[in-house]
């Protein structure tokens, strides 16, 4: 029952690992929980959560596993014998985290190591006894005020867990829906690779370099200097702008700063388009003439060290993206499609992703088949904090 | 009663606060807090300190904080200079090897509270940097071939703004909290803590427009509990009439530091 627990933890998209979950049985065993829901509710959370941008989906995880348990403190006996003896059924124990698929060898060292650490545990707190049980005296986990201790606030301890868990305090900080300019440059942090390989004029003092050569030196001072570590990663932002972007200009511009305020970058160069990459590109979002660059020059310019983020929504008439395009701008069919254009690009920067703003489509509709050709060919991740990291993860490792 | 215990020792917590504390320091585990500014996660490890009457070791992390500074300094250039002029000591670099915080925590006599204050703000790699030592609360020494390894396995608090994502090896191996900004109620006993016979009415009609200004979107940054505090002070020395708290927002610059906020405020108030 309890390895089930875990079991929908992880299904609900909470990343734990055995480790932890060896953790809060160490800490069930401890009787941290204080044979209460509520307690419980915390201790499970305070180990198996590490952001409060999941408090959220640990709630409604816990809701659904817990929805029989009536409103009130009253546990069930069968509930309570497994939270306060979650180690006395071990083979069982096992068989349900082997089913999990987890190796066996892991279960088992982390067992041992788990029982090593409960032993340890009892002597010592069987002596000194002051955290766990003697709630009397700890200046912890009593209501009301001791001396020279910690209050606890005002909240009532009467309210359930199920009630806490209910609130759902925490749905504002679920990272699928909230985007701000912060969370981007936070994203982009990601892209970093330091080196003290980066050419720079200005140099560091090297104290380990001028000891050894001061020593080689018969003592006598001599002074070395070298490269401060850099961050090594050039970027190039191309931009879809006008046309059905428009409704995402905030959204873009947004992205657009956030890129330009986390300076770190060794090299940005930003660049526009229309709809799909062509023959030309622009320096400037109004795509005007005199900001105009032929793509062949960004190609022959910038080679495949640099990482390239393309943002669009990729939603174009069909032949837009796979026929030659007509440019009302020269009057002239580009010289191939867009789509070939891309498979140049992806030739090209082996570092290449896509970001949308739309998210990515379930079935293939007149309005989404472009989008669809797209993500088929360069991966594509939906513009929210949590899409723009995982692409930047994908932009730091080179795919195979 | 209540001001019986005014002080130093003021600290109010939630339940579940407590609860990851004790977590914490039962598994001998790092505590992790996170929070908005201000909502006490730097006054959290005083706090701890003194209720259990343990010494308090700081360190406070800046952006160019390595993590081998935390552990011991070796003074590599003293020592050259001292061999040019044949000083004493020189062949003996254990007198060069000066100890960091968490150093320093380790050879303590007796359990301390170690605070590694905004642990976020170092390079992305700090915090993996200090896993080893973390967990088996060693570090080993090359240049005197010496290890050192806690004698009583120090109280961590980790708190971190999240300027920048932690490393998830890092975080597993970390209790994890995260401080709710305090709802009306709560800070209502945290001002209690803090004054001594407040007026009931002002503290009122205090927290109603504080709650109300924080409820503003146009403000780009929301006073937190420090400033409520410095506020209240205000208003309470100042002799402001509770009916005007509300409508006039008196002393409004001790609650917000930014002119564009206040410029906002006035707007809203309007």
């Amino acid at each position: 029952m309890f390895v089930q627990f875990f079991f929908l933890l992880r299904k609900r998209g909470l990343n734990i690992s055995l480790n932890e979950w060896m953790t809060l049985l160490e800490a069930l065993q401890l009787g941290l929980h204080n044979s209460s829901l509520s307690d419980f509710y915390y201790l499970c959370r305070s180990i198996l959560v590490h952001d409060e941008a999941d408090f959220d989906k640990y709630d409604q995880a816990f809701l659904e596993f817990f929805k029989d348990i009536p409103f009130g403190e009253e546990i069930p006996d069968e509930v309570m014998s497994w939270l306060n003896k979650p180690l006395d059924d071990i083979p069982s124990l096992m068989d349900d985290l082997l089913a999990m698929g987890f190796p066996e060898e892991d279960i088992e060292n982390l067992l041992n190591e788990l029982k090593e650490r409960i032993k340890e545990q009892d002597e010592e707190h069987n002596g000194g006894g002051y955290w766990v049980g003697t709630r009397g005296t700890s200046p912890f986990g009593n209501s009301g005020w001791h001396p020279n201790g910690i209050r606890i606030g005002g909240e009532s301890r009467h309210r359930t867990a199920m009630s806490v868990a209910g609130e759902r305090k925490f749905r504002d900080f679920r990272k699928d829906s909230v985007i701000d300019s912060r969370q981007f440059q936070l994203a982009f942090k990601t892209l970093r690779q330091l080196s003290n390989q980066v050419i720079t004029s200005e140099k560091e003092f090297d104290i380990d370099g001028t000891i050894r050569a001061t020593c080689d030196n018969g003592g006598n001072l001599k002074i070395k200097y070298k490269h401060p570590r850099k961050n090594a990663v050039k970027l190039i932002l191309l931009m879809d702008s006008g046309g059905s972007m428009d409704y995402y200009s905030l959204l873009c511009s947004t992205l657009f700063q956030a890129a330009v305020k986390s300076n770190h970058f060794k090299e940005l160069h930003t660049f526009f388009f229309h709809n799909c990459i062509y023959d030309k590109l622009w320096k400037d979002p109004k795509l005007m003439k005199d900001s105009e660059i032929d793509t062949n020059w960004l190609l022959d310019n910038f080679d495949g060290e640099y990482r390239v983020l393309i943002v669009g929504d990729a939603a174009m008439n069909r032949a837009e993206l796979l026929g030659r395009n007509y440019n009302w701008l020269t009057g002239e069919y580009t010289s191939i499609s867009g789509y070939s254009w891309l498979e140049i690009f992806k030739r090209h920067f082996p570092h290449l992703v896509w970001i949308n703003p739309e998210p990515t489509p379930e079935y293939v509709s007149f309005w989404t088949e472009t989008q669809v050709i797209i993500s088929e060919l360069i991966s594509m991740y939906q513009l929210t904090a949590d899409g723009l990291e995982l692409a930047m993860k994908e932009l730091m490792v080179r795919k195979a | 009663m209540l001001n019986k215990f005014s002080g130093s020792e003021e600290y109010v917590a939630s339940a579940d606060l407590m609860s990851s504390v004790n977590v914490a320091i039962t598994l001998e585990k790092p505590l992790l807090i996170k929070g908005e500014p201000g909502t006490g996660k730097t006054m959290l490890a005083k706090a701890i300190s003194e209720s259990l009457g343990k010494e308090l070791i700081t360190w406070n992390i800046k952006s160019t904080t390595k993590a081998q500074e935390g552990l011991y300094v070796y003074d590599v250039v003293q020592r050259l200079y001292d061999s040019q002029f044949g000083n004493q000591g020189v062949d003996d670099i254990a007198h060069y090897i000066t100890m960091g915080k968490l150093g320093e925590a380790f050879e303590s006599d007796e359990q301390v509270v170690l605070l590694i204050d905004e642990i976020d703000k170092a390079d992305l790699e700090f915090p993996n940097d200090l896993l080893y030592e973390l967990d088996q609360m060693e570090f080993y020494i090359p240049e005197i071939k010496k290890t050192v390894k806690a004698k009583n396995r120090p109280i961590v608090i980790i708190t971190s703004n999240a300027e920048k994502e932690l490393p998830d090896a890092f975080l597993r191996r970390c209790i994890f909290h995260y401080i709710n900004f305090p709802s009306e109620e709560e800070m209502r006993s945290i001002l209690n803590v803090h004054f001594e016979n407040l007026e009931e009415s002002l503290l009122n009609q205090a927290l109603k427009s504080f709650y109300w200004i924080r409820s503003l979107d146009a403000l780009e940054k929301k006073p937190s509990t420090s400033e409520l505090i410095d506020w209240i002070r205000a208003l309470n020395s100042g002799g402001i009439s509770s009916a005007d708290i509300i409508s006039r927002i008196p002393f409004a610059g001790a609650l917000l530091k930014k002119d564009k906020d206040i410029e906002n405020l006035g707007k809203s108030l309007r």
